[in-house]
């Protein structure tokens, strides 16, 4: 398949190793932010072929994971609001709430719908005028620019029974919490759809006050093992920045045209993650203009305190504290088919990804 | 039961893990006898001096028409398949209708020829049936199930039972995976993937039958729901055995696994319908392999993986770059990544 088995290349992959392991001296901890690299680390059996010195620790990127059992209840809490349809990503109808699910929810009889496309969502309110279509906004400036496209499209086309609940997060406040926490970390692999939007000085921070190298990377073993060789370069002589591996997608500047629109329908807010607290003007809000569209503010509902599963170390997990397999849940009581923390549900988040590769 | 759910779930149906709680947490706990107990694809019955396949099928598919068959065709071939599977050559089945208020007779006409046009092609007959029309909105157009029975000979009633499974033995599948399982998705839902990929569904029973009158077979199953994975997965169950599979090796056309690639699925998991994995010695798996390369339903057969001593009870997979992982089977329904 083009544009997939080039970059799957098995010579390509040792030929970078080789290097790899010839010019690694130095002790180095690099995390992978997105939960499409850890996937794809261990699809490809990556950390076999990096030099002992070298660490890999998967971070905060998969949106499922990181977003907060709040969200997830409120969901639930529309879910049950008299027609009211959710409409999502297929992921989140498994995650556990506090109580229940929106996969047992829809067995209750809530109208709960997996789409492919933010646009499905607007099809289905345009179908259904006399019901509430909120969708469920997850993921980073990846999938954000979709939801504020499909929020212009609503109120361009009078589209009045259209919403959406945002949990809509960006990537660099995270980042720069978990180095502001302690967490060891000489470099970041970072995600490359993220900067295709964002375009790269996103990091400029990292490298020049937090000393750390970033490199942004696409998602095949062969990019991922040569972003590696980058971020190893850089630290092996002393010369930090920011890079970028993933240059047939990402330019230096970004998205223009997915940024203003994400400008104009969003604005930063402190927001929850998922064992990591509340990080400042780290979540996306929709602006009051378009208040008309914010589920938060078109729907009263009673959320009960959210509780975080008991013995769960998903938290400590997505800080790259802990590998799922410190958990005690791990691969015992929590398993896809019936996963206790959100890290297990998402095929990208790192439980379900050691889950799957526990060779 | 191992199930904790107290409602019934969509993955309840999925054909993986759930499913198989299911079936064994309830169904087996209240039907249990020594025939169900084998859960073979075909219930394999003493009649008089002679032994009958029998087996039951439901299909209840949205969309009707999907490219490469619709629901008439496939009610035949899955119930086929199923008792080809169990080394029965299939004789009669019985169709019934469950058809919704107001459903176009134009359409309804092109699914009876369908259903005819494929028995013909199997040779069978279709020898009785039930029609129920239920009010509009109590169920989805149309559902129709269809059972069959089919004579067994002696020396075909073990295959599929996987008596003899040994290291060494080769894993064969006739041809490329998730085909019928991405043409219905890409029918279903609103991706407009502008690919040709087209449902595998056919009756196997010609194929098998070449098969079984000229090698030695020693399992064979078709990995309808929940894929090749999870019929390997339940080979291997309970067993001090494991099976590696060769990425390299697995015939997956381009469509597919560009779909997989972009939805997050792993052809593995995803349902054929016109497929059978056989597990057999080496020195029998290559002349299967010529068997089924002879036929038009076989030309693109591979072996695709190996029973090894290595991790009993669990399905491998190894692949080009040197990374191995382990294949579940499908915990509940597939569902698409989302970035």
């Amino acid at each position: 398949m083009k544009y997939v088995d080039e970059y799957r290349k098995k010579d390509l992959i040792l030929s970078v190793s080789e290097k790899l392991k010839s010019i690694s001296k130095k002790e180095i901890v690099l995390m992978e932010v997105c939960g499409g690299h850890t996937m794809a680390i261990h699809r490809f059996g990556l950390h076999s072929l990096l030099p002992s010195n070298i660490k890999l620790i998967s971070g905060p990127g998969c949106p499922v994971c990181v977003s907060s059992q709040h969200f997830i209840d409120t969901a639930m809490a529309y879910s049950k609001v008299p027609g009211v349809i959710i409409t999502t990503y297929g992921d989140l109808i498994r995650v556990p709430g506090s109580t229940t699910s929106l996969e047992k929810e829809r067995a209750n009889g809530s109208d709960v719908r997996i789409i492919y496309s933010v646009l499905d969502a607007l099809e289905i309110a345009k179908k259904n005028p006399e019901k509430s279509v909120v969708f469920l906004g997850i993921g980073f400036e990846t999938t954000a620019p979709l939801t504020a496209a499909a929020i212009l499209q609503a109120k361009k086309e009078n589209i009045p029974n259209f919403y959406v609940l945002s949990a809509h997060k960006v990537m660099p406040p995270v980042m720069k919490a978990l180095v502001n926490e302690g967490v060891k970390i000489d470099g970041f692999i970072a995600p490359g759809h993220v900067s295709a939007i964002t375009g790269t000085a996103i990091y400029d921070d990292l490298a020049t006050v937090c000393g750390l190298g970033v490199v942004v990377s696409g998602f095949e073993p062969v990019d991922m093992m040569q972003s590696v060789l980058m971020l190893t370069e850089q630290l092996e002589s002393g010369t930090p920045k920011v890079e970028v591996q993933y240059q047939r997608v990402v330019q230096h500047d970004g998205n223009k045209i997915a940024q203003q629109i994400l400008e104009e329908v969003f604005e930063l807010r402190d927001d929850q993650w998922r064992g990591l607290g509340t990080i400042p003007e780290s979540g996306l809000r929709i602006r009051e203009n378009l208040s008309a569209f914010d589920a938060e503010k078109h729907f009263k509902v009673e959320v009960p305190e959210s509780t975080e599963p008991k013995g769960c170390i998903c938290g400590q997990i997505l800080r790259g504290l802990k590998t799922p397999v410190d958990c005690r849940l791990f691969a015992r009581k929590c398993t896809p088919s019936d996963p206790v923390g959100a890290c297990m549900v998402s095929g990208e988040g790192t439980c379900a990804t050691y889950y799957k590769y526990r060779t | 039961m191992k199930n904790r759910e107290d409602k019934i779930l969509l993955g309840h149906g999925s054909g993986g893990r759930m499913m198989h709680d299911l079936i064994e947490g309830l169904f087996l706990k209240h039907f249990s006898n020594n025939i169900l107990n084998e859960q073979t694809d075909a219930a394999i019955l003493n009649v008089g001096s002679s032994e009958i396949a029998f087996t039951t099928d439901s299909f209840v598919i949205d969309p009707l028409f999907f490219p490469g068959g619709n629901i008439g065709k496939l009610a035949v071939c899955g119930t086929v398949n199923d008792l080809a599977v169990s080394g029965a050559e299939p004789l009669y089945i019985s169709v019934s209708m469950i058809i919704e208020e107001g459903f176009p007779m134009k359409d309804l006409e092109i699914i009876v020829e369908s259903l005819a046009a494929e028995a013909k092609k199997a040779g069978v007959l279709i020898v009785t049936g039930d029609t129920k029309v239920v009010n509009k909105g109590k169920c989805d157009k149309l559902f129709i199930n269809t059972a069959g029975i089919g004579r067994v000979r002696k020396e075909d009633r073990q295959v599929s039972k996987a008596l003899d499974i040994q290291v060494g033995d080769v894993i064969i599948v006739n041809g490329t995976i998730g085909d019928h399982g991405m043409a219905v998705m890409n029918a279903r839902e609103s991706f407009n993937f502008k690919t040709t990929v087209e449902s595998d569904c056919a009756s196997l029973n010609q194929l098998i039958r070449e098969v079984l009158d000229q090698s030695s077979v020693k399992f064979m199953r078709d990995p309808t729901r929940g894929g090749v994975a999870t019929v390997l997965n339940e080979l291997v169950e309970k067993r001090q055995l494991g099976i590696e599979i060769d990425e390299s090796n697995l015939p997956v056309i381009s469509g597919v696994k560009a779909m997989c690639e972009l939805l997050g699925f792993d052809p593995l998991h995803i349902a054929n319908e016109g497929k059978v994995l056989i597990v057999a010695s080496e020195k029998d798996g290559n002349k299967i392999l010529e068997i089924l390369k002879n036929n038009e339903l076989g030309r693109q057969s591979a072996i695709i993986g190996r029973v090894v001593n290595d991790h009993p009870g669990k399905v491998v997979l190894k692949n080009e770059t040197g990374g191995r992982r382990i294949v579940d089977s499908l915990s509940g329904d597939q569902l698409p990544r989302i970035c």
